[in-house]
């Protein structure tokens, strides 16, 4: 590709800052740890004292992961979505693909309370929050393809989005009405997003679930590309818009879906990462976008997951609401400063 | 000048073309019988709303047709695989590309889209095509340019390389004029006459420039509610359809200056 040469240093650069970074989310936390420690637990060697191993390796390692994942994922999904969609403001949250997964994600919680025994703690097992949030998701987004089949204008898309996402908050607020206080509680928790608290096993199956995601992505590469110019364009290259939109649908909701089960709703990193790594990277081909955005996501997540931790340095702040309080002001410079939301 | 070839680019069997609901189909034009070749400039003339647009659609594959055939490079198009299709026919269409934020290079490159690999590398040989098609139209010197910062006139030039780099035998062109001025009208329609010369490409566009169409194509297809005729301008002219096409109320056709006039 000739693009990609123009940009080494770019990539470099974001590359350089991601390894930084995710050394920085390592280091910090409320236990201080010294530097040649952390190293020394990542890479397996002699630790001074054996507890800091345990918080490196049990915890912290992989939260931090879990934010790579995180924000690379999202950020990819709101990627493919503005150019499905072909909307700038498309993205995992505003189309309603969150609430989705909430919906799902509370009829579990809440759902389980209904049942008792052995079928409540099946249903509470992750693994049925990931197929529920995933589901859900699935289901949402569904639903805004079809509207979106029949209607041709792409701010009606959004609304629909809007609306959906209204629809699945007021069924989650009368499901909420009538739950116990625990289940309610723990939905709660799960709606504040949390990178923290996922074994090694969780974040490996998280980590399929993405991996699959972004593979898929890689394979839309080429009709994402052909995308740009509008669909009947892209027919007239070749490009079968059905099985292509299916394929971007399948690896949003892949990424979304299980990112939310997982990691709770989180806002605005899926809408804001694509516009931030556009300033950065003036192209539009995908081939340089995906892999931008993956490093571009992974980076702000880890930053927003530092900013979370580095007050208090006793607990950490939920994590959707830092997304939010860093993204909503960015997108809205975008707006104002640059007036070009173009994608 | 390849008047006399033999072989036909396209060509349609009683074509009819329409629009199909889950319990009706509405015709728009029936019984469309149409012989193309290559190196031929064609424009398809008629009034608002008379099917223009669906009849380009519909030879271009992108619409399906109610019945007949439609053969390109006597090949049936139904029964092609898309990027077949997509290596004969190529597409200028009305409108801007849904993203504006696009280069010129990169527009235009998306034209080599059917020949590139599965992640879409362009090789020695489509950045050949690619430089040619832009020096084709004259447009080296935009390259680098965003299509947000182009005219009407330079977007349009930029859509035209678009379809040449995709390197196809027929292009097809929906109202490349609207929106441009006299002069830019006149030579985006000089432009594609050249390229039918240099390339040998048939180029098929429907305009609502009878004026300057009448002096530039070597084909004229003309749209009327009750017949589809295509002939030289000065068949059409001769034969005097041109003076039906429109309501006799307000303009006629003076054949004497072979333009429409305003009744006076």
């Amino acid at each position: 590709m000739i693009f990609s040469r123009k940009y080494i240093l770019t990539f470099s650069l974001l590359i350089l800052a991601l390894i930084g970074l995710l050394f920085l989310n390592i280091g910090l936390g409320s236990v201080k740890i010294p530097l040649k420690d952390i190293i020394a637990s990542i890479f397996n060697l002699e630790v001074s004292r054996e507890s800091w191993r345990y918080i490196i390796i049990e915890y912290r390692l992989p939260k931090a992961i879990t934010a790579v994942i995180t924000g690379s994922g999202l950020a990819v999904s709101g990627l493919l979505m503005q150019t499905l969609f072909r909307n700038p403001l498309a993205g995992p949250y505003v189309l309603g693909l969150s609430s989705g997964a909430s919906l799902g994600v509370a009829l579990v919680f809440m759902g389980a309370g209904l049942f008792g025994g052995a079928f409540a703690s099946f249903l509470l097992s992750n693994w049925s929050i990931v197929i529920a949030s995933s589901i859900g998701s699935l289901l949402v987004l569904l639903a805004v393809m079809l509207a979106s089949l029949r209607l041709r204008d792409t701010m009606a898309i959004l609304i629909i989005g809007l609306m959906f996402a209204s629809l699945t908050a007021a069924i989650v607020s009368v499901l909420a009405y009538f739950s116990p206080a625990s289940q309610l509680q723990q939905y709660v928790f799960w709606s504040f997003g949390s990178l923290g608290n996922l074994s090694w096993e969780e974040v490996s199956v998280l980590g399929l679930f993405w991996a699959s995601g972004i593979f898929l992505s890689i394979a839309g590469i080429k009709n994402l590309n052909s995308l740009l110019l509008g669909e009947q364009y892209a027919k007239s290259l070749g490009v079968s818009i059905q099985r292509n939109r299916l394929l971007v649908i399948l690896a949003t909701s892949l990424l979304a879906g299980s990112i939310t089960a997982f990691a709770g709703p989180i806002a605005f990193v899926g809408l804001a990462v694509p516009h931030l790594i556009r300033q950065v990277i003036p192209v539009n081909n995908h081939g340089i976008l995906i892999p931008a955005v993956l490093l571009g996501g992974a980076i702000l997540m880890l930053i927003c997951d530092i900013a979370a931790q580095m007050p208090g340095n006793e607990f950490t702040l939920p994590i959707n609401a830092i997304t939010s309080l860093i993204g909503a002001p960015v997108v809205i410079w975008l707006l104002v400063r640059k007036r070009r939301f173009l994608f | 000048m390849t008047e006399f070839t033999p072989n036909s680019i396209l060509k349609t069997e009683k074509l009819s073309i329409g629009y199909r609901n889950r319990n009706s189909e509405t015709y728009i034009a029936q019984d469309i019988n149409i012989n193309i070749s290559p190196g031929q400039l064609v424009a398809v003339i008629g009034i608002n709303g008379i099917g223009k647009s669906t009849l380009l659609r519909s030879l271009s594959g992108v619409q399906e047709n109610l019945s007949g055939n439609i053969l390109i490079d006597e090949k049936d198009l139904k029964s092609l695989p898309p990027l077949e299709q997509a290596s004969l026919i190529s597409l200028v269409l009305t409108g801007q590309p849904v993203s504006k934020n696009l280069s010129v290079f990169e527009l235009v490159a998306l034209g080599r889209q059917p020949y590139t690999n599965w992640i879409g590398r362009l090789t020695k040989n489509d950045l050949r095509h690619i430089k040619k098609s832009l020096r084709l139209v004259d447009i080296e010197s935009l390259e680098n340019k965003k299509c947000y910062e182009l005219s009407d006139g330079q977007m349009q030039k930029v859509l035209i390389a678009r379809a040449l780099a995709q390197d196809t035998p027929l292009v097809i062109l929906d109202e490349p004029t609207t929106h441009l001025d006299l002069y830019h009208k006149a030579y985006i329609l000089q432009l594609l006459k050249k390229l039918t010369r240099k390339t040998n490409k048939a180029i098929i566009f429907a305009s609502h420039e009878i004026n300057l169409a009448l002096q530039l194509c070597d084909k004229i297809l003309l749209m009327q509610k009750n017949e589809i005729v295509m002939g030289s301008p000065q068949e059409l002219i001769r034969s005097g359809k041109l003076s039906s096409i429109f309501p006799s109320d307000l303009i006629f056709f003076d054949k004497n200056s072979s333009s429409f006039k305003i009744k006076s």
